[in-house]
This record gives C-alpha cells, structure tokens and sequence, in this order.
C-alpha cells in the first residue's frame, strides 16, 4: 500500500499554512474582491464590529480599477489621473475599519448555504459567511474579430493593468481599437506616460448618438462629461483616429503583424506590433451564478446582470452582490453599492449596531448620482451587433477553439441553449469557464432562435469557479460528515 | 384541447426517449412529455459509464441484452453516440478483495454468464499501466466501455421523432386520471390522453405514481462528478473501485471524468443541487492514490446530477401494482444508463404484447411493501 | 511589446524563463515578466496546439498558463515574481509523467 503521506512531498501548502492558516472557519461577513464595492462594503461592517474577512485575488487591493494603488511605481500622479489616486482614501478607511484582508486568494465555491472554499498560496480551505458580499467587479466585453487570439493582441485593460503595476508602457506599433470611454482613458494615459499611439480605431456604431440624445441632459450634468471631453480632446490631439470603423481583422502567422480596418466599404491595411482591444465591460457573473444567484439580461448594457434589490441582496439569502458585477456603474457607484450592502449587512446582523437611516439615505443619494449619465454612455458606446455576434471562421470560444461558423452548424440541430451547445461543442468548457465566450454564445443562440438573450439564458456555472489543483483538493481538511451511501455510477 | 396518443411516456431521459423509440418502432405513435429538456438531468450528465461489469444479480440478464443494442448503436439511433469499448475495470485493492471477487466471477459463470474475467497483478497491469503497483488484481469485462451521456440521450429523442413519436419539452405533467381504458393526462399545457402511460420520470417518479396512489420508497440523491484538463492519454478502459467509491474514465478528448457516488444535497424542485467538497476531496485522495500520474492535473469542474435511487438499490420496472395500462420505469439508483436501450426494449415489449423474454420479477413496483 | 517607463524604482528580481536568467522587478506579475523578456507565447491552444499570449492580465483569459517552480497551470498574471523563481512556457495544463509502461 503506498504512503498516503506520500503526496506532500514537494507540496507547497505545508509552508504556506500561514496566511491560509490565520483565517478563522467563520465569519459574520465574508467580501470577495477589494476593489472599490468591496472596500467600502467592508469599511461599512467592520466598522460596525462585524468579524469582516475580505478576499481578494490580487497582490493587492483596489481591484481592476484602483489596481495596484499601494504599490505602484508610476508615481507622478498626471500619468495614472485624479480619478485613480480617488482609491488610497476608500484603501486607507477599509483598513482602518478592523477588516481582515487576504490577497493572493481565489475563492472558487461559494453555494447558497454560504459555505465556500477559498485557494490561499496554494492550499484550499472551506469557510463559512453569515453574509457573503460579491464584489468581484466586470470583465472586458469580449472582442472576437478574426486573428484576436494572435499573440500581440490584448485587451485595453491588461495595457491598463502592467502600466499601473510595473510602469509598462506598449512597445512598437500600437494599435487601439474598440468604444468606450476606458479606451479613451488608457489612451491619454499612455501619452502622458510618455509613449505612442500609432492609431486608434473607433468602431463605435454611427447611430448610436442619436439614440442616446434623449438621454443627453442627464450626461452634461454628471461628471463624466466634462471628463470625457478632455480626455477625448487630449488623446486626438496626438493621435490619428479612424472612427465608423465596422469590421477589423488581426493578421499574423504566430503572431500579430497586421490589423486590417474597413470603414466606409473600403478596408485599409496597417502594420502593428500590439493590438490594444476594448468594446466595455461586463459583470464578472461566474462566482454569484455558481452560488445560484438568479440574473437577467440588461438590454442597455448588452450583458446578464444579478436579480437584486435596491442594497444588493440576490435571489440566495445572504449574498449580495455590489459594484460593476451588479451592473456596470464605475468606481464611485461601486463604493455606493458596497456601502449599501455593507449597511444592509450590519441591518441584518447586528440591528442595534446599524448606523441610522441618514447614512443609507446618504448612500442612496450619491449612488444615483454617481449612476447620472449612465444611461447616455451605454447607448453611446453600446458595441456594434457585428462585434458582438462573428460569423465565419472567427473564433468565438478561445479555450476550445469553436469558431461562429461551427456554433451555427449545431444550431440546425435544434440547439435551443448554451448548456446544450456545451454539450456538443465543449464551448464554455475551458479552462476560463465562459468567461471569454458566454456573452458571444448567448447573443449568437439568441439570434439563432429570434428571441431575446433572456430567453436564451447563460451557461450553467458550477464550481470550481477556476480550475483547482488535484492534489490542493486532495489535501483539503476534511469535513467531518461521514460519507454514507454507496451508489455505484 | 386533448391530444391523443397510443402511449404516453413522462421524462424525456434516456429511458424515456428508449422506449419511446422502440414503441414507435413497433407501429405505435407516442408522446413523450418532458418538464425540462430531453437529458437535462441525470441521463445527460452521467459519467457515461457503459457497464455490465459489477451489477447486481439481479440487473445482469438485462444488461447483457442492452449490452447487443450498444454494439450497434449506430444503426439503433444513427449516431455513434461517443461510444468506446475498451472494457470496464474492477480494481481489487487488497487479496482479500480479489479473493472476494474471485468468489463472483465463479458464481456468475456458474449461472451462465462469463462478461467478468478475473485478472492477475500481470494483467492488470497490462490493462492499466498506470494504476498504483499495490493494487494484486481485479475484474474486467472487455465489451464495456463509455459513451457520451447527452449525446445518447439526444440521439434516442431525435430517432424517436424521426421514428413517429412526439417528444414535448418544457411541458410539466400534473395529473394523471384513469377514465374506462384511457389515461387522462393533465399538463401545464394542456391534455393529453392514451391508453397507456409509462412513468420514466427518474428522480420525480414516486410524485407520478402518487398521483394513482402507489407509494414508493424512491429517494432523490445527487451523485457527484468531477472532470480535470486534458491530459495526454495514459488510460483506455474505464477503472471501478468496489471498496471505495470510485469510476473513473479518460475521454477521448484527453480529460478524466472522476465519480464514484459521494452524494451532493439535491434541490429537485429547483433543478438545483449543492455540491459536497468534503467527499469530492476524498474522490480526490483515492485518484491520488490510485494514479499517481493524475497528481498534477487540475480539476476544472464539478457537478450533480438529480437521480432517483431505490432501498434496494435496483431499479422498478414493470407494470403498475394498482393500475392497468400504467408502466413503471425509474429508479435506477446511479446506473441506469448502459441499461437504457435494453429497458426500452423490453417496456415495448411488455406495453405491446404483454409479455417480456427476460427476467423483470425482481423489479415489481410492490417488492417494497411490508418495509418500514 | 511592452517596454518599462524609465525612473522606475524598485528592487530587481532575479527569475528564470525556460532556463535563461531575467531580471524583474519586485511587483511585477509572471505575465508582466514575460513580456517584457519578450516571451509573451508562453502558451498554446489544448486542441490545435497554436502558439497563445495573455490576453486579459487580469485572471480572466486562462491564455498565461505556465508552470512556476514546478507547479503546473498557474495563471501568470496572477502570481507576483519571486527572487529565483523558475517559470516554463509552451504548454497548456498537461504536465503529467508519462508512465512506465
């Protein structure tokens, strides 16, 4: 009989016990994510002496937007913006507030008995939340355009992401392409950092102001407007703009070395090095479908978004989900929604220790603020049918290397979902859970029969969230439930 | 409006969808009526597991036959279903083990039927060159193998359709009347009504039968599974555990599909069931165990199927104890589906002639009676 | 593809690609090494086999799969460089001994 301590050699969870290890079994809330929903969620419960644990997966809070606030090294403060440097106050208060933090840490099950399993340094543990807050924030929208999955195109976030980290900037010929206002803001970004844009490509549809018009008043009274003037101002001053772009291809062999742009019927063709692709971003659902959490198609956002109340409480008792992962909204409504879940927490909790009911209003109010012209962005930069729906060759599941024309193919086999496509194909199989691909399948299905998205529904998500080592599940501290039943499959 | 049919079939699962397909080829039209879609529980999410090997006595005369329908699949349902027979094995993990099996395998030969092979330590080895060295030997059944679960189940409805039979999805049966020789069958979408009806309506059957006022001690459980990445292919024929629970498969596409029966919490009126890390880090510990070369792999998925399992752990098949014109087919306990094309077979068999070839005594829905 | 801002502090971390030596800084993530060393096709596709680089740096993508200090599938953008971490490139989650046989 072999050693069943055989498999801890060369095992790292034994001396990484320590982070892992200093977390207790249960708390009265439990946050995933620190970005700003997640910060001000905690500084909401902890301060009102909740046992507050936040888990976040990267080396540090702030999450996408506020990414690396604590440790970056660009550290002249026009490069990165006011708006970012906003972050170090919500850093400070959640810290201040008693809330434990953990980074480096996955949580990769979370199911509606609010029971979950968290990956620290390699070493799984399960953990129990008397309230769970998902505050896991938004993805990119994906961008499949044929040649996407070429090395040298990335997303306009990851450019976002290692400038603010390591103070990287592109190299070579830069290419920019997609709507919305992050490609905007990681353009001026990179000018002010002192690099080159060699284009930027606006696929943003023609129609689109017009029908965002009516929501024009809104707009002009929030703050992204003058924001969003400047910056726009800014970067086209310095870089050539190709905008009513309706198609775009990455061409390359192992690599990117073109990116072919049709505009106006006619393509043109340019030599580049890096690919910088944006169309929005949508909630990162996997973590709250996982537990159950019920979601809906937001027509205007073009996404599925979780069924909650007005303080983020889902259709699973007990967990909330705040911040873009709730509905796109940006920074400054995430920290409302936190708050909010937050205050609803310590409401359910712990009653006579709730804040009175002039905090929540307070809340209330510069959420809806924070949400002004909201609605005139999304429709303004609403993506292209095109962009959102491939046809061809084009690969819409990266993982598992399913093209559009494939998805087609099985839809004349009377495929009425994702989770029957999945079936036949393995889309949404992959490593990234669907992550690269739902939405696309989706909208693809959806188009296929002629209803809505809503219709349609999303992959059924279970858990692990991500892929887990064998042998950390392997290795897990038992439950102490003995198996009972034997039922051979 | 009422819809008529020469049988009505509730649950579009395997078994559903089966003997749908072998009514409609014997000349009759029925209607399948399934709430959800056609594999969308346990039938579609199996492991796939195509086994004759380790079955309960009283299941080998049927699974012997459903094993002939599976060595033409292709012709039965015009789709290959994914099916692979590279052999099931049952892995003795100590001599006492193989001492028992080996006990077994000489019985079952003793009653005619020789599908198990007791195998030694060479064999096994030969069969499995990367099982753990402690393992002294074990069982094979070489036409086993897997096929694909869903797959399986889609071919059997879409045979069935083209066939002549009606396969409604999305439509919930909420009541079931007997009126002179005709079932009246009341849906969330309208009537139905035949002269025959045949409850294969796995996890949610015992809610059927209550409808007539046949109680049965069904119980729903939710077998859990798991599947890893790819990996390159180290395994061809399927690996049982009997003490521990543990099966075991590579696909072809190069993932392993890791169940064995730890039970996850079902929710079946939710369609919704809540996963047990605990036992699936034990299903982890015994792959470790057993395979070594799966150290490294990644588990990228895991889930539960709703399935119906019975006291006796063998399924109910045959007709009503209380009503005429009514069938039973559910209760296959975790390892129904090798046995789907064969059971459908065999309830066409019954429906259209009255009588069947082989032996389904030990399936009464009225061998419950008398138990606490 | 990616070139560092010059000014920027930071201690160096002293990693290995695929066995060449490369000098990091503290804070930057395995992705961000990579491409600065101008090896962002640190992996390929489970089906085709084709040549693919991080796309997302943000745990998203699943296209940065290497294998650090021996672990296999780990998600580059994720993991912080460490002074003398070895990372490998080329290949999805498939490190497994083959067996004896």
């Amino acid at each position: 009989m072999s050693d069943p301590n055989e498999h801890h050699s060369g095992a790292p969870s034994a001396s990484s016990a320590g982070e892992g290890a200093r977390i207790q079994g249960e708390y009265d809330v439990v946050i995933v994510g620190a970005g700003p929903a997640g910060l001000a969620a905690a500084a909401a419960t902890a301060s009102a002496k909740l046992s507050t644990l936040v888990l976040d997966e990267n080396a540090g809070p702030g999450g996408q937007i506020y990414r690396a606030i604590t440790t970056t090294p660009v550290q002249s403060r026009d490069v990165l913006g006011l708006d970012y440097w906003q972050g170090e106050d919500l850093v400070a208060q959640a810290r201040a507030s008693g809330a434990t933090f953990v980074q480096g840490a996955t949580v990769w099950s979370l199911d509606r008995d609010r029971q979950m399993a968290v990956s620290i340094n390699g070493a799984s543990r399960g953990l129990f939340a008397r309230r769970a807050i998902l505050a896991t924030g938004a993805l990119e929208r994906p961008f499949p355009i044929p040649g996407w999955t070429l090395p040298g195109v990335m997303t306009a976030g990851a450019a976002q992401t290692v400038l603010k980290s390591s103070g990287l900037i592109p190299d070579g010929r830069v290419v920019l392409a997609g709507t919305g206002p992050l490609l905007w803001l990681i353009a001026a970004q990179i000018l002010r950092a002192g690099g080159a844009i060699d284009a930027m490509l606006d696929t943003t549809p023609r129609g689109n102001f017009r029908r965002a018009l009516v929501h024009l008043p809104g707009f002009v009274a929030s703050p992204y407007f003058a924001k969003g003037r400047a910056l726009q101002r800014e970067v086209r001053s310095k870089v050539k703009i190709i905008d009513g772009v309706t198609a775009l291809r990455a061409i390359g062999d192992d690599r990117l070395r073109e990116v072919a742009v049709t505009r106006g019927g006619a393509e043109e063709r340019m030599a580049a090095d890096i690919l910088l692709l944006h169309q929005g971003v949508a909630p990162n659902v996997n973590l709250a479908m996982a537990a159950g959490v019920a979601h809906r198609w937001d027509a205007r956002q073009l996404c599925f978004v979780p069924v909650l109340d007005a303080d983020g409480n889902s259709s699973v008792p007990g967990i909330a989900v705040a911040g873009d992962g709730a509905g796109i909204g940006g920074a400054l409504a995430a920290a409302e929604r936190g708050r909010l879940a937050g205050l609803a927490a310590v409401r359910a909790l712990a009653a006579d220790r709730a804040p009175g009911a002039a905090e929540t209003d307070a809340a209330r109010r510069a959420l809806r603020r924070a949400e002004r012209g909201r609605a005139f962005l999304d429709i303004l930069f609403a993506p292209a049918a095109s962009f959102r729906r491939p046809t061809g060759d084009t690969i819409v599941c990266r993982c598992e290397e399913v093209t559009a024309a494939q998805i087609a193919e099985t839809m004349s086999l009377g495929v009425e979902g994702p989770n029957q496509l999945k079936a036949f194909r393995r889309c949404g199989m992959g490593p990234c859970q669907g992550r690269m691909c739902g939405l696309t399948v989706s909208e693809l299905i959806a188009q296929a029969r002629g209803v809505s998205p809503d219709a349609v529904g999303y992959y059924r998500v279970r858990p692990p969230v991500k892929p887990i080592p064998l042998k950390e599940l392997a290795d897990m501290p038992q439950t102490p439930a003995a198996v009972n039943a034997v039922v051979r499959g | 409006m009422t819809r008529t049919a020469d049988a009505i079939v509730i649950g579009g699962g395997l078994h559903g969808c089966s003997t749908a397909l072998h009514l409609a080829l014997r000349g009759l039209t029925p209607v399948v009526i399934e709430k959800d879609y056609a594999g969308r529980h346990a039938s579609g999410v199996n492991a796939g597991g195509v086994r004759q090997l380790a079955r309960n006595l009283a299941e080998v005369p049927l699974a012997v036959a459903s094993m002939e329908l599976w060595d033409r699949i292709e012709d039965l349902v015009g789709d290959d279903c994914g099916f692979d027979s590279h052999g099931q094995v049952l892995v003795a993990e100590s001599e006492e083990e193989l001492a028992r099996l080996a006990a077994r395998v000489d019985d079952l030969r003793l009653r005619g039927f020789t599908h198990e092979e007791l195998i030694d330590r060479a064999e096994l080895k030969r069969l499995l060159p990367a099982v753990a060295d402690y393992c002294p030997g074990g069982v094979v059944s070489r036409r086993d193998g897997a096929a694909d679960p869903f797959r399986t189940t889609q071919a059997f409805r879409r045979q069935a359709i083209a066939r002549g039979a009606t396969v409604v999805e999305g439509v919930r049966v909420i009541g079931l009347v007997r009126r002179g020789a005709t079932w009246q069958v009341a849906t969330d979408h309208g009537a139905y009504e035949a002269p025959v009806v045949v409850n294969a309506a796995g996890a949610w059957a015992a809610r059927i039968a209550a409808m007539v006022g046949e109680a049965v001690p069904l119980e729903v459980i939710a077998p859990m599974l798991m599947i890893t990445a790819r990996l390159p292919r180290f395994i061809d024929p399927v690996v049982i555990l009997r003490g521990r629970k543990l099966s075991f498969k590579q696909l072809a596409n190069g993932t392993v599909v890791i169940g064995g029966g730890h039970l996850a919490k079902p929710y079946p009126d939710e369609n919704a069931t809540v996963l047990d890390w605990g036992k699936l880090a034990t299903s982890a510990r015994t792959v470790w165990e057993l395979f070594p070369v799966m150290r490294e792999t990644t588990i990228v998925r895991a889930w539960a199927g709703i399935e119906a399992r019975m006291p006796d752990e063998i399924p109910v098949i045959g007709r009503s104890a209380v009503a005429d014109g009514l069938f039973h087919q559910f209760g296959f306990s975790a390892h129904g589906f090798q046995l789907g094309p064969g059971v459908g077979s065999l309830m066409a068999d019954l429906i259209v002639t009255g009588a069947t070839n082989l032996p389904i005594e030990p399936f009464r829905v009225d061998r419950f009676a008398g138990r606490a | 593809m990616f070139k560092r801002l010059p000014d920027i502090a930071g201690a160096t971390v002293a990693i290995t690609i695929d066995g060449t030596p490369f000098s990091a800084r503290q804070g930057d993530s395995v992705a961000a090494a990579l491409l600065l060393a101008g090896r962002a096709a640190c992996g390929m596709t489970a089906v085709t086999g084709r040549k693919r680089a991080p796309y997302c740096l943000m745990g998203v993508c699943f296209e940065c799969l290497v294998t650090i200090d021996g672990e296999a599938a780990r998600q580059a953008c994720l993991v912080p460089v460490r002074d003398g971490m070895r990372i490998e490139t080329q290949g999805a989650a498939t490190s497994i001994t083959e067996p004896a046989a």
